[in-house]
């Protein structure tokens, strides 16, 4: 055979003809749209506050959210942000841990997924907010009860979209891993597992926020550090301004987890992506 | 004439599925015997039970009815010496054309040899991929990915092709040169082909035989040789007694479809 086939573009290397307008500019970049609408509201808030006058405890202008920020000293944001960020990663370690078996089990298994699907259900459906003090009581105030939270609200999507992914499979695929008389775990560990991976990474992205979640509800309930804990300790001392601090700190450790899962799939897993993303 | 080993031989193979709906009959009563380095194609519309019969002589499932052999030996699990070749090529996305190749011993000892890598890269270039080992499918066309496929399936040197519509998803030019391609394949290094396909001219191009089926319950409704030479060319095919030949299987077919 000769293999003059056309080979289809894996890249499409496109330069930005010169000469564009501002508004195609703006749109080409994908950055630039967004972070100019932001700095347009900071803007429009700033303004508001300081022109009606907003009282701090209402709704704090964001200069002195900035200066929110120097309530405390870098060294204890620093162990806040620990506290807060080791839970929420634990835990989601732990999720994917207890989910993957979970998950090979639904889909392997008819029998297995029958009994344990609707246990699933009634677990993700309970409201873990309402359980969090008791387990807290039961388990203590250290890490473990806190790491147990943030496992419960994390895991459930996992599961899913594993499940989800290991049952994706093209049946070809399964059927060559038949005809060969592979061994089973291998059909898991080279086909189906592999081919999961969009899935899984789709659920990893869900459910790393939902771990900074966890960890901030388990630190509402009980505990002295962590920025779930500082953020409810300035609130109840009407200190506004630093609490929302500590929800910007917040919101950009959830954005920069979120970043990490994706980049770890687009460097370990380029092919999992669609083309244009790769 | 030296007497040529049987291949695949159905004997009253009846196929019942159950579903949903009630009993499904998929095959009845298919007699069928392939010869060894017989090329054979299975020709029918669509949900008559082609897939099915291939399923079969994999040892992918065992007949509801009668019986199914391969070499002499009853088939009820599935044996090395059968290579199979999908629709679609379904190769693994993230491993590049040498690691699909390589995947049956990857996949049944868990690990690739020397000797696998040098049977790989036989079979790579046998199939025109030479240079495009560390491609990842997303890189090849539609006619390239099913290359490997065909490589993959050649790998462990199988004595039975068995092919389910392996170019019905390429367009018309690329299915075309690789039906000679196949063939070139095939003539290089004989193999008990069983060619699945709904298209008249590609089964007149390529078989020795061809085996008409029914629509449901799939049954063999005709058993023809093919009146062509070997060697094959563009030219052999428009041959008027080829092309009688094609109108008598388009009736056969059209008169199968109006038994629906
Ligand atoms: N595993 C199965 N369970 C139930 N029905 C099936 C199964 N496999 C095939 N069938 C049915 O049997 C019939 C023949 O299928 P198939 O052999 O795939 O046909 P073809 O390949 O000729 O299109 C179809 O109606 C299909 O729906
Ligand atoms: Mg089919």
């Amino acid at each position: 055979m000769t293999a003059d086939a056309d080979i289809a573009p894996a890249h499409d290397a496109e330069e930005k003809a010169p000469g564009l307008s501002l508004t195609e500019r703006l749109i080409s970049a994908p950055a630039a749209l967004p972070l100019l609408t932001f700095a347009a509201l900071l803007i429009v808030w700033e303004a508001s506050a300081r022109i009606f006058a907003i009282p701090s405890y209402i709704l704090p202008a964001p200069t002195r959210v900035i200066q929110g920020f120097g309530a405390v000293d870098a060294g204890r944001w620093v162990a806040h942000v620990w506290a807060t960020l080791r839970v929420a990663l634990i835990g989601f370690a732990v999720a994917i841990a207890v989910s993957l078996p979970i998950a090979v089990g639904l889909a392997k298994s008819r029998l297995l997924s029958r009994a344990l699907y609707p246990i699933l259900v009634v677990i993700q459906s309970v409201p873990v907010v309402a359980v969090a003090p008791i387990i807290i009581v039961v388990l203590g105030t250290d890490d473990a009860p806190r790491v147990v939270i943030t496992f419960m609200i994390s895991f459930f999507p996992l599961v899913v979209s594993m499940t989800t992914g290991l049952m994706a499979t093209p049946p070809e695929l399964i059927e060559l891993s038949r005809s060969l008389r592979a061994p089973q775990h291998r059909e898991i560990t080279q086909i189906r597992l592999p081919y999961a991976i969009p899935y899984i990474f789709s659920g990893l992205k869900i459910s790393i926020t939902l771990a900074v979640i966890g960890a901030v509800v388990a630190e509402f309930v009980a505990a002295d550090v962590g920025i779930g804990y500082f953020i409810q300790f300035s609130t109840s001392m009407f200190k506004l301004p630093q609490a929302w601090a500590g929800l910007v700190i917040l919101v950009a450790m959830s954005l920069t987890l979120f970043q990490a899962v994706s980049t770890a799939q687009r460097v370990f897993f380029p092919w999992s992506l669609p083309k244009e993303r790769r | 004439m030296a007497l040529v080993p049987e291949a695949i031989r159905f004997k009253a193979v009846g196929q019942t599925f159950a579903t949903e709906s009630g009993p499904l009959t998929a095959l009845s009563g298919v007699d069928l015997s392939i010869a060894q380095h017989e090329f054979v194609a299975v020709l029918g519309p669509s949900g008559c039970g082609k897939s099915t019969l291939l399923r079969l002589t994999a040892g992918l499932m065992t007949p509801t009815k009668g019986h199914v052999s391969v070499f002499g030996h009853a088939v009820d699990t599935p044996r090395d010496d059968v290579g199979i070749v999908f629709q679609q090529a379904t190769l693994l996305p993230w491993a590049n054309v040498l690691d699909n190749v390589t995947f049956p011993a990857k996949h049944k000892r868990g690990r690739v040899d020397d000797m696998d890598r040098a049977r790989a890269a036989e079979v790579i270039e046998a199939v025109g991929l030479k240079g495009f080992e560390t491609r990842l499918p997303a890189e090849l066309s539609g006619g390239m990915q099913q290359r490997v496929g065909i490589a993959r399936a050649l790998f462990l040197n199988p004595d039975i092709l068995l092919m389910d519509e392996p170019f019905s998803a390429l367009d018309a030019l690329t299915r075309d040169a690789m039906g000679f391609e196949l063939l070139k394949l095939w003539q290089s290094s004989p193999k008990t082909v069983m060619f699945i396909t709904h298209s008249i001219p590609e089964a007149v191009l390529l078989a020795d035989r061809i085996v008409v089926m029914s629509a449901r319950p799939g049954r063999i409704i005709a058993d023809l040789r093919v009146p062509l030479g070997r060697p094959r060319d563009e030219r052999a095919l428009r041959a008027p007694e080829v092309q009688d030949f094609a109108a008598h299987l388009r009736e056969l077919l059209i008169a199968k479809e109006a038994m629906i």
